[in-house]
């Protein structure tokens, strides 16, 4: 799979509420569809999101098949020192996709 | 240069408004509301709704129902003892209502997320926000999906 | 009963009587298009001496609010996957020469500014224009030694959008001097006005007599070519302008031509002069 984009901002002072986005490639296969055949393709979708700082739960999302294809997330992190964000992809597969983002404090 | 095919005027069997079913296919064609309200049930335990605290953006019009951007923001002060805990999306009218929920911490900072959904079509979209304190928010919108003429 | 094909078959009429007047959004949108608050793109231009509309407008200005935000913050926009995707591929070395595009043409950044913007170009070897995924592919075979990419596959859309986003904000000029470009040209008009298909419609039916109205739910543009490969919505995907070409020709129910055909090649000689003036917005978002 192809690397996920992530952007969080390089320098943060502690209190800070940032903004971070990511964004995923993936085809998520609703499970609704039919081929030309008329069978029905199989579900195949990333089913879960999780964000950690410093080895603690930030965020995270329960994803149906109507999240559309390349997922995309924004969401809040409150930053209180200097550390690794860790962010968690899964899909319905099993296969993960893992990246880690360094911030530090100004 | 050879052109007769472009400029004959041939008959094809093509749907060309086969937006809609892209991603949904035909199988069912929307939720039952037995489902939105069993969705409803499992996630606030049958506890009422309050209104106010939780604000759900989506676009009036959305031009592709294939990535509709979808916003939720819960007036929370996010300390740990007073958060959001979770925040349900809902699309009544697709073929299966749930489109995602939303896990929030108090190392959140500030309840509010975004990502991009799908719809089958014009139809209410429901947010329903669970506080730490068992509190429940619900707010919805309606969103018109248009159905393009042009597949490409 | 199925749903799809009853609007389907519906559509035709619908097309043939009416192009509806808008009834939510008139005409192009007013506003201005700098992406990341940083790369300002000229969206409106002064048409080239000949054109038959006074202005050129890109598509962008006939999307929504949400859509055209999307384009705005490169994070956002899905195409920009793919141009990652190029990116990649740029310096992934394949062939019998064990060469990437990277062996010749180091970095792209440098070597590749502008070029997406003066595509497609007379090339006289082969004694036609060429685009930028004939160029590519001329490389891969020639200097590489490296099987040419079939249409739409392997590495062709992600390769095209990264050298073209090289040029992001660059104004689209093509050189109608070399070459035989300008038989090239007329070849081109010609395909642009013929009435063709079932529903009977012209390029020029739709986008340069009825851009600002909608057809059904589908906002007209004027069908400039400046963001290709371009993200759409509908497919979560880069579309090429090959496909697109392809997609509307078939929606006027004729039979479509080859990709990068004597036909098609021509069509985006002529369609690329008539969005002359505007920024390539490669990947540009669309519905």
């Amino acid at each position: 799979m192809a690397k996920p984009r992530i952007k969080v901002p390089k320098k943060v002072s502690a209190g800070d509420v940032i903004t971070i986005k990511t964004l995923v490639s993936h085809k998520m296969e609703s499970g609704q569809r039919k081929d030309k055949e008329g069978k029905p393709i199989p579900r195949m979708i990333i089913n879960k999101f999780s964000c950690e700082f410093n080895g603690t739960p930030v965020f995270s999302c329960d994803i149906d098949p109507a999240i559309a294809a390349n997922p995309y997330f924004e969401f809040k992190a409150k930053v209180e020192e200097a550390g690794t964000f860790k962010f968690t992809w899964v899909d319905d597969e099993g296969e993960v996709i893992e990246a880690e983002k360094e911030i530090s404090l100004s | 240069m050879t052109k007769q095919s472009f400029h004959r005027r041939a008959f094809l069997s093509a749907s060309a408004a086969a937006a809609l079913s892209a991603f949904f296919g035909s199988g069912r064609v929307f939720a039952e509301a037995a489902d939105v309200a069993k969705a409803i049930e499992a996630f606030t335990a049958g506890s009422e709704a309050g209104e106010g605290a939780l604000t759900l953006t989506t676009p009036e019009i959305a031009e592709n129902g294939n990535s509709v951007p979808v916003s939720v923001l819960v007036e929370s002060p996010m300390t740990a003892d007073d958060y959001v805990e979770s925040v349900m999306l809902l699309a009544e009218g697709n073929p299966l209502p749930e489109v995602a929920t939303f896990n929030f911490t108090p190392m959140s900072g500030e309840a509010k997320a975004s990502t991009r959904m799908r719809l089958a079509k014009t139809q209410n979209v429901v947010a329903l926000a669970k506080l730490s304190n068992g509190e429940i928010y619900k707010a919805s919108n309606n969103v018109k999906v248009t159905i393009g003429g042009c597949g490409g | 009963m199925n749903y799809s094909r009853f609007i389907a078959a519906g559509l035709g009429v619908a097309i043939t009587t009416t192009f509806v007047a808008a009834t939510v959004v008139a005409g192009p949108v007013e506003d201005t298009l700098v992406i990341d608050d940083e790369i300002e793109i000229i969206t409106r231009a002064p048409s080239s001496e000949g054109h038959p509309l006074p202005e050129v407008i890109s598509g962008w200005h006939y999307r929504t609010d949400s859509t055209r935000a999307m384009e705005a913050d490169s994070f956002a926009n899905g195409g920009m996957l793919g141009v990652e995707q190029g990116a990649a591929l740029w310096s992934t070395v394949e062939g019998s020469e064990g060469k990437s595009c990277e062996s010749c043409h180091q970095d792209a950044a440098t070597s590749m500014a502008g070029v997406g913007a003066i595509y497609p170009k007379w090339h006289e070897e082969s004694g036609r224009p060429m685009n930028i995924e004939l160029r590519i592919n001329a490389c891969r075979v020639d200097n590489m030694g490296a099987e040419p990419y079939k249409f739409d596959k392997g590495g062709q859309k992600p390769l095209t959008a990264f050298i073209k986003h090289q040029s992001l904000g660059e104004p689209v000029k093509v050189n109608l001097e070399e070459g035989e470009m300008q038989k090239w040209w007329e070849a081109g008009k010609e395909l642009y006005y013929k009435r063709t298909g079932q529903l009977n419609l012209s390029c020029a039916s739709c986008h340069e007599l009825n851009n600002g109205k909608h057809i059904r739910a589908d906002h007209l543009s004027q069908g400039n070519v400046n963001g290709f490969p371009t993200y759409r919505l509908k497919q979560g995907n880069l579309i090429s302008l090959h496909n697109r070409f392809r997609g509307c020709i078939r929606d006027t129910r004729a039979e479509f031509p080859d990709a990068f055909s004597d036909d098609l090649m021509a069509l985006e000689v002529y369609t690329t002069w008539r969005g002359q003036g505007l920024s390539v917005e490669t990947p540009a978002v669309r519905q």
